[in-house]
């Protein structure tokens, strides 16, 4: 069904990545990949993967940006899975039933066995969550690990997404950003956590804490210092420049 | 937008067919056209052929098109699911009359009701093929309210000069229907400028400063791309080849699409029946080619707002 819940219960299950920790490792994107090719979207299939071109479905990618000019200039790197946003066109726009976003918990899933591949819900989303399996004819995207996350074989503190229990930066943090007191709405809270391009209109449940103010912000205005002169004229290191040239 | 092959011919073959059925359901009632069946039976022929050619091209584009039978199931939510649900509804309603038509020589009473009601459901799908666009948040030059009535003239103009080129070759002619077929044609190409013009001018409200919430500290450009072959999202959203060449492509296809067609009709008019004909399918062909290039362009030039994460590479 792909008409929205019409009474969404206030939990919001969602992720905050912290883009001042995250150091691009891309631990996350392999961690994803290795454990939702097995699990609820499998296969995630790759084409021609040990050949030239290699191209495949991943559901979280980590992209580099530069920010700022010159001294100011900052390198941020910036992972980027699916958002779970609380208006997703990606789910109405899907003629099939097979885009769906549960009341319970505001996870945004595809049943992939109505999914007929026409695309229409990657073409509505505006961050580029969703890829075509090209492998097997339907959608993928992130699940946000539901097949972990609500596994009772899991020991309690693995019940997270693959990407968060991976980050050895701990830059991702899942939770319920529904509730104001949990962790993650703390941490948002705290850290002045926002929304990717609010101007879309999808209210996204992910949020990104951005990148700490420098520690030291009048250092990076000030250039380090120049070297000495190759050729110094008088004083000392003349003389001894002078002394030696004419060895 | 990557322009898929597939969509582009089913849009513009499509939107011709339901506009000639259109035309058919409206004028045929009225008894402006042609009552015997073997005139019918033509122009019934080329309305469908075009409408249903269109949708089955469509479903070249699926990647599980054995599921296609799902996509008429969510017309509460999808634009996609209720032009599937309106071309079959009116397909069934246009066939009734058409068994009017060509069986029993009938446009009028119940008869005339089926292709009254053939032609709102017409216009109903192709409103939902421009709805298809039109939802799409993420990319602007489609999220404009010219787009839908782009999409309805084209659709009566390709309509108009089909229907034109049918009653030249088969009864010779009908002023009224060239003079129609012109001004739709004027119409459509007019309303098309009007949008270029507002794709020229308008600006995205996104940026990579707001796709990454970054412009705090500055200008934000892309250093490393995430993956180092072209993805999905790439080898679909991205696309700049027509985009350079879009002026010239634009020209194209007005020139064929108005500057051709339209003098066409206007020869088929005043030319005698034989060589009239000839002009008049000539410009239904010329008219249709022009809408092709118009549709190519319709996806080469939308720019989709995943680019902003991968400035550089795919601008």
């Amino acid at each position: 069904m792909t008409s929205l819940p019409e009474h969404p219960s206030a939990t919001k299950l969602g992720l905050v990545i912290d883009l001042d920790t995250c150091v691009g490792c891309h631990a996350c994107v392999v961690n994803c990949k290795e454990w939702n090719t097995g699990g609820y979207p499998a296969p995630l299939t790759d084409q021609n993967p040990y050949g030239r071109d290699v191209s495949g479905a991943w559901l979280n990618r980590v992209h580099t940006f530069e920010a700022g000019e010159g001294a100011e200039g900052r390198t941020v790197h910036f992972p980027k899975s699916c958002l779970h946003c609380e208006e997703p066109l990606c789910v109405t726009v899907c003629p099939t039933g097979a885009s769906y976003k549960r009341g319970e918990d505001g996870i945004v899933l595809v049943d992939e066995d109505r999914c007929m591949g026409c695309g229409l819900c990657a073409w509505a989303c505006p961050y580029g969550a969703r890829e075509m399996d090209m492998g097997v004819g339907v959608m993928k995207k992130c699940t946000l690990c539901i097949d972990r996350i609500y596994n009772e074989n899991l020991e309690e503190a693995d019940r997270v997404p693959a990407c968060v229990a991976t980050c050895p930066a701990s830059a991702r943090h899942f939770g319920d950003l529904g509730d104001p007191n949990s962790e993650v709405s703390k941490l948002v809270a705290e850290r002045g956590g926002y929304d990717l391009m609010p101007e879309q209109g999808y209210r996204p449940t992910n949020k990104y804490l951005p990148p700490r103010p420098r520690r030291d912000a009048t250092a990076a205005g000030t250039a380090p210092k120049a070297l000495e002169e190759a050729s110094p004229e008088g004083g000392f290191l003349g003389w001894v420049d002078k002394l030696l040239s004419a060895v | 937008m990557h322009p898929a092959y597939s969509v582009i011919f089913f849009t513009t073959a499509s939107g011709a067919g339901f506009g000639l059925l259109a035309l058919l359901g409206v004028l045929g009632p009225l008894q402006l056209l042609p009552a015997d069946r073997w005139f019918g039976l033509a122009a019934l022929v080329v309305a469908f052929a075009l409408a249903v050619g269109g949708l089955l091209s469509s479903t070249l584009h699926l990647q599980s098109p054995a599921r296609a039978r799902y996509a008429f199931s969510q017309w509460r939510s999808s634009w996609l699911s209720r032009e599937g649900v309106a071309s079959i509804a009116t397909m069934m309603v246009a066939g009734v009359f058409a068994i009017g038509w060509v069986l029993f020589e009938a446009t009028a009473g119940w008869w005339a009701l089926a292709g009254l009601f053939s032609a709102l459901g017409a216009a109903a799908t192709v409103v939902s093929t421009g709805m298809i666009y039109a939802a799409l948040k993420p990319i602007r030059q489609w999220r404009d309210p010219l787009v839908v009535p782009v999409y309805l003239l084209f659709a009566l103009a390709t309509g108009a000069v089909w229907l034109d080129a049918v009653v030249a070759v088969l009864a010779g002619g009908n002023w009224a229907v060239s003079l129609g077929a012109m001004i739709a044609l004027t119409a459509a190409w007019a309303v098309k400028l009007a949008y270029w013009r507002r794709i020229d001018t308008g600006r995205s409200k996104s940026t990579p400063e707001s796709a990454t919430g970054l412009g705090g500290l500055g200008p934000v450009r892309l250093l490393m791309a995430p993956h180092t072959e072209e993805n999905y999202l790439q080898r679909e959203m991205g696309y700049r080849v027509a985009r350079k060449h879009a002026v010239k492509l634009r020209a194209i296809a007005a020139i064929a699409g108005l500057g051709l067609a339209a003098p066409l009709v206007l020869a088929g008019w005043l030319l005698p029946a034989g060589p009239g004909a000839v002009c008049a399918v000539f410009a239904a062909l010329l008219a249709t080619l022009g809408v092709l290039v118009e549709r190519w362009l319709f996806f080469a030039e939308a720019r989709h707002t995943v680019t902003l994460y991968y400035e550089k590479i795919m601008a």
